[in-house]
This record gives C-alpha cells, sequence and structure tokens, in this order.
C-alpha cells in the first residue's frame, strides 16, 4: 500500500488515493481532499461526510449512496448536486473511508 | 422435538432441507419449508427465453417435487418473523415456531421504486428479464422489434447475477444480427458503475467484448425516473438516455418481512457473518443465498458453496460443537457471449476474478475470463445439473473454497 503526503502528513492510500487507515482522517485533512477534487466543503457538504464517519463507526463499512439517502436522510439529488457525478465514490473519498463496496 | 424451519424453497432452501433432512435423526428433527407458491424456476433460464434459446418450459418446475421425503413443505406467504418469540407468522395467522430459523427468500425485482417504471408500457417497450412473465414479454417485444435504439439498463448494485446484463446485449448482438437487424440498432449498456462490471480485471475483459461488438457504454448512471412517453431513462444529474427498447434490472431488495420484523438493512438484507452466514442480532437464525447481506455476488452458484458450509456448521451447532466450517465468497459464473461461446468467471472475499484456466491449471478444460466453446457447453449443461443434482443436494464435483490453482496473478 503506497504511502503519501497530504497537507504535510504521512497519510496511507490505495492505489485509487481512498484513505486505507480512516483513524489518520481529521476535518482540516477533509478540506484538503476535497480541493484535491475540486470541490471546496460548504456546511451541506459536512452533513452527509459527518453522516459517513458517524455510520463507519458503527457498520465497519462504507455507506452506499442509498444508505445516505434513506438511514441519512439526504435527498440522492441533492448528493448529485453536492459531489457532481459520482457521489458515492467522492462523499467517501474526502471523508477518508474507502468506496462503498455494494458493487459486487 | 426440534423444529429447523427455511423460510423460501427456491436454490437455497431446497438445497438446505434436502441435505439436513437427511442427516439429522427423523426422531428428533422437523424440517418445514415455507414458500408463497409450489413454483420453483431455473432463473438462469430466464436470460436465455428471450432469444428462444430456452422454452418457458425448460426452466419451471414443482417445487414439491423437488422436496426429500420427510421434509414438511407450507404454502404460504410470511408476514413477520418475531426472533425473540421464535415464531413466524403467516399472512393469514398461521403460527408456526422454531428452534433455528433459515432466511432463503431471496431478492426480488421492484420496479415500484424507480418513478415511472411501471406505466402503461410495463412490459411492452419497458422489459426486464428477471422474473418469468417478464422474459416471456421481451421474448415478444423483441420479436416486434424492428431496430432503433436497445438500451439494456440496471438501476443499482447488488443485482443477483451482476453478470446477466451483459449476457443479454452479447446475446442480443448475436440475435439481431441473425435477423439482420444489427446495422439498423445501436445497443447501449448503461449502469451506475464506472465500467462494465464490478471488479477490475473483469471489468477491461468484458470492456473489450463490448467494444468489439460496437456496444456502447454510459457509466456512472444512477436512474431518477423513465419518461414512458418521450421514451427516455433520466438520471439524477440530469442525463437523458433515449431508448425504442428499455430493458432494465429493477432495484433489486430482499422481502419487505425482513425489514417488517426488523431484521433487514435499507434493501431488506439480512446482516450476517460473511464466513457463517448467521445474523449478526441472532444466534437463531442464519441467512442463505440472495437473502444475506454477502461481500459477494447473489448467485446460485454462491447459494450452493455457501449452503455446503453452513450444513456442517449446523450439524455442529446442534451437537454443542463449534462451528469450524468458514465461507470464502466463492462464486463461480458462466457469462455467455454469443456465437456460442461463454467466458468463465470465479472469485472470492479476496481474490477478483483472474484468467487462466478452469479447475486445472494449463489443462482447464474451461479458460477463465476468455471466451471458449467448452465454458458455453458448461453453461448451457447446468441446467440439468441444477434439476439433478444440486437441488436434490447431491455432492457435486467442485470444491466450495475457490482454489488458485491455474489463475494467472496479475
Ligand atoms: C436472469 C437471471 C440469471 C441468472 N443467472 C445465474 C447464473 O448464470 N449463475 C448463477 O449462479 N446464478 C444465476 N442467477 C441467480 C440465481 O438464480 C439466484 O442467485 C439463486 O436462485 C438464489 O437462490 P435463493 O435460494 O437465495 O433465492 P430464490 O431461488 O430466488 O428463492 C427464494 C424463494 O423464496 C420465496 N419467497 C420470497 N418471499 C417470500 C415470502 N414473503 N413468503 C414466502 N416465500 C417467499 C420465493 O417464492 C422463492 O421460492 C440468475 C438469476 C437471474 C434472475
Amino acid at each position: 500500500m503506497p504511502v503519501t503526503t497530504i497537507a504535510g502528513r504521512e497519510i496511507d492510500v490505495d492505489a485509487e488515493g481512498f484513505l486505507t487507515k480512516p483513524e489518520q482522517w481529521d476535518e482540516a485533512l477533509a478540506e484538503t481532499l476535497a480541493a484535491n477534487i475540486g470541490i471546496t466543503l460548504t456546511d451541506a457538504h459536512w452533513v452527509p461526510i459527518h453522516f459517513l464517519r458517524k455510520d463507519f463507526e458503527t457498520q465497519k463499512e462504507t455507506a452506499t449512496l442509498r444508505r445516505v439517502s434513506t438511514v441519512g436522510g439526504i435527498p440522492v439529488k441533492e448528493l448529485f448536486a453536492l459531489f457532481p457525478g459520482k457521489p458515492a465514490k467522492k462523499m467517501s473519498y474526502i471523508a477518508g473511508l474507502q468506496k462503498p463496496k455494494g458493487c459486487v | 422435538m426440534q423444529t429447523l424451519l427455511i423460510l423460501g424453497g427456491g436454490t437455497a432452501g431446497t438445497m438446505i432441507a434436502n441435505k439436513l433432512s437427511s442427516r439429522l435423526a427423523r426422531s428428533d428433527w422437523r424440517v418445514i419449508v415455507v414458500d408463497k407458491d409450489d413454483i420453483h424456476d431455473y432463473q438462469p433460464g430466464y436470460l436465455f427465453i428471450p432469444f428462444g434459446i430456452n422454452t418457458p418450459e425448460q426452466v419451471r418446475r414443482s417445487m414439491h417435487t423437488f422436496l426429500a421425503e420427510g421434509v414438511e413443505l407450507v404454502m404460504g406467504e410470511v408476514d413477520v418473523v418475531e426472533p425473540d418469540a421464535k415464531l413466524v407468522r403467516l399472512e393469514g395467522g398461521r403460527e408456526i415456531g422454531y428452534d433455528y430459523l433459515v432466511i432463503a427468500t431471496g431478492t426480488t425485482p421492484r420496479p415500484d421504486q424507480t418513478p415511472g417504471m411501471l406505466g402503461d408500457e410495463w412490459h411492452k417497450s419497458v422489459n426486464e428479464f428477471y422474473t418469468f412473465e417478464g422474459a416471456l414479454a421481451l421474448r415478444d417485444a423483441l420479436r416486434r422489434f424492428e431496430g432503433g435504439r436497445l438500451v439494456m439498463h440496471i438501476t443499482e448494485l447488488p443485482i443477483k447475477c451482476p453478470v446477466a446484463p451483459l449476457e443479454f446485449v452479447m446475446l442480443a448482438d448475436d440475435y439481431l444480427r441473425e435477423r439482420g437487424l444489427r446495422e439498423r440498432t445501436e445497443i447501449v449498456y448503461v449502469t451506475p458503475l464506472d465500467g462494465a462490471f464490478t471488479k477490475p480485471v473483469a471489468s477491461r475483459e468484458l470492456g473489450h467484448h463490448l467494444e468489439q461488438r460496437h456496444i456502447q457504454v454510459e457509466p456512472d448512471f444512477m436512474i431518477e425516473s423513465v419518461d414512458q412517453e418521450r421514451k427516455v431513462i433520466v438520471s439524477y444529474d440530469e442525463r437523458e438516455v433515449a431508448y425504442d427498447l428499455l430493458v432494465t434490472v429493477p432495484l433489486n431488495m430482499g422481502a419487505d418481512f425482513v425489514a417488517r420484523s426488523g431484521l433487514g438493512d435499507e434493501l431488506n438484507y439480512v446482516p450476517v457473518d460473511k464466513h457463517t452466514m448467521r445474523s449478526t442480532a441472532y444466534g437463531t437464525i442464519f441467512a442463505l443465498g440472495d437473502a444475506g447481506n454477502l461481500p459477494t455476488s447473489k448467485a446460485g452458484s454462491v447459494a450452493h458453496f455457501s449452503v455446503e458450509i453452513f450444513v456442517e456448521n449446523f450439524l455442529q451447532l446442534v451437537a454443542g460443537k463449534p462451528m469450524t466450517h468458514s465461507f470464502d465468497g466463492h462464486a463461480n459464473c458462466f457469462v455467455e457471449s454469443g456465437g456460442g461461446k461463454a467466458l468463465l468467471l470465479d472469485f472470492n472475499y479476496d481474490t477478483e476474478p483472474l484468467t487462466g484456466t478452469f479447475p486445472l491449471p494449463k489443462v482447464g478444460p474451461m479458460s477463465l475470463l476468455k471466451e471458449s466453446r467448452a465454458n458455453h457447453l458448461g453453461k448451457l449443461a447446468f441446467r440439468h445439473i441444477y434439476w439433478n443434482i444440486l437441488l436434490p443436494g447431491r455432492p457435486m464435483p467442485l470444491p466450495a473454497a475457490m482454489s488458485m490453482s491455474g489463475k494467472n496473478v496479475e
């Protein structure tokens, strides 16, 4: 697994750049990760990101888009507006989690 | 007297009932299967019905004829499970108590979950092949088809047999060529994934096959609605894909009673331990086959391999011993690629599908992730194996655990 330097810190990531150690994440890092993919975080962005982090604590895996909308209560339409194109991937990337593996 | 209650008499439920009824003492155990009807379909055959490769009669049988003597079959729709009372209620009020419960009610296509899918054009210009009725309607729609845009669409993952939509477009390519309609048809593959398949190596190999056949891929498409009047599907990020004939795989969901019983996740799948298929909430409940949330494909082959593990573990459990068998997520899927050929994918939780030969190194006879005639014959033969070996619970010469033998590691 490669190690990369983000915001002056050594961070473990996978081949696609997703964090492999969620405990290395904090909100400052999230700002940098978001900037990497052209997103400036607003209050509206933080709602799903905090949901992902919280849900991960109990579920031990990244919530799918459906879970963020049904359990987290954020409409899919809004997630697409906040994280254009690939909301599931972009949200989990910024939240310092693996992309959801709902797809097998 | 103890009761093993199995909800669902499909692929997993039937195999479990047959294997365990012969190994649990008759004097100590009742084995009961509940299903809503006496129909057992060979679902992989649904893919072939639209092209006339399988007839409807070849894929449909009576459920009870596959259950071993001594297994009780109760017809009824499950209403709710009460795990603390160890009780299952059927619609109409009948109650059945249990000592151990197996949930094997599978997953079902739910067109009602996407706005506009179930309009007047359902099973006319908007089709599916995940049900018996749908496969027949699609056969008729294909016969009427005279060219235009044929769109294959997947609503959301997971779906059972995630390769079936790929097989569909490759078989459609053949079918239209034979009827002289291919030049007049655009085939489009619309998927919520970022490529042809869920796993990287297979996605690349399968992507090549689509390219060679001039099948366009529209990736990252999350459907919001179907507009049957304008004949377009619309995504959440406001892209539109026009169709003349739409073939969709509706959202797949576990049974509603799972949610009513407080046993399911957001798609009504039962959270289970991925190595034992035991419910993470109740030690007396297991979920086998498509009904559970195992992180592997929802496929008959997974049902088969995981049932083998479950049966051995269950016998240990009821004998008061620790369960020592562990399921590795093994899936083995044939992918029909048209022209009398097929590919084969073999993978588990840790190893994605790779190229190579199966089951033996170099000699095969089947090839992994490459088209061959042997694979195609294997796929066609599987219907007989299913009815005559798998369902009755006879031993299969394929080990439950995946083997690295013959695989090329990249
Ligand atoms: C088009 C298609 C192609 C496929 N191709 C392949 C393939 O090539 N290879 C492969 O390995 N797999 C394939 N599959 C997948 C395979 O068929 C399933 O994974 C397998 O049948 C799952 O078995 P199961 O026992 O979990 O569910 P099922 O076999 O679906 O059985 C579920 C049973 O539960 C019953 N039930 C549901 N709800 C209730 C209720 N509330 N009350 C009472 N009874 C209920 C149903 O009537 C049914 O009998 C394919 C599936 C489809 C649709």
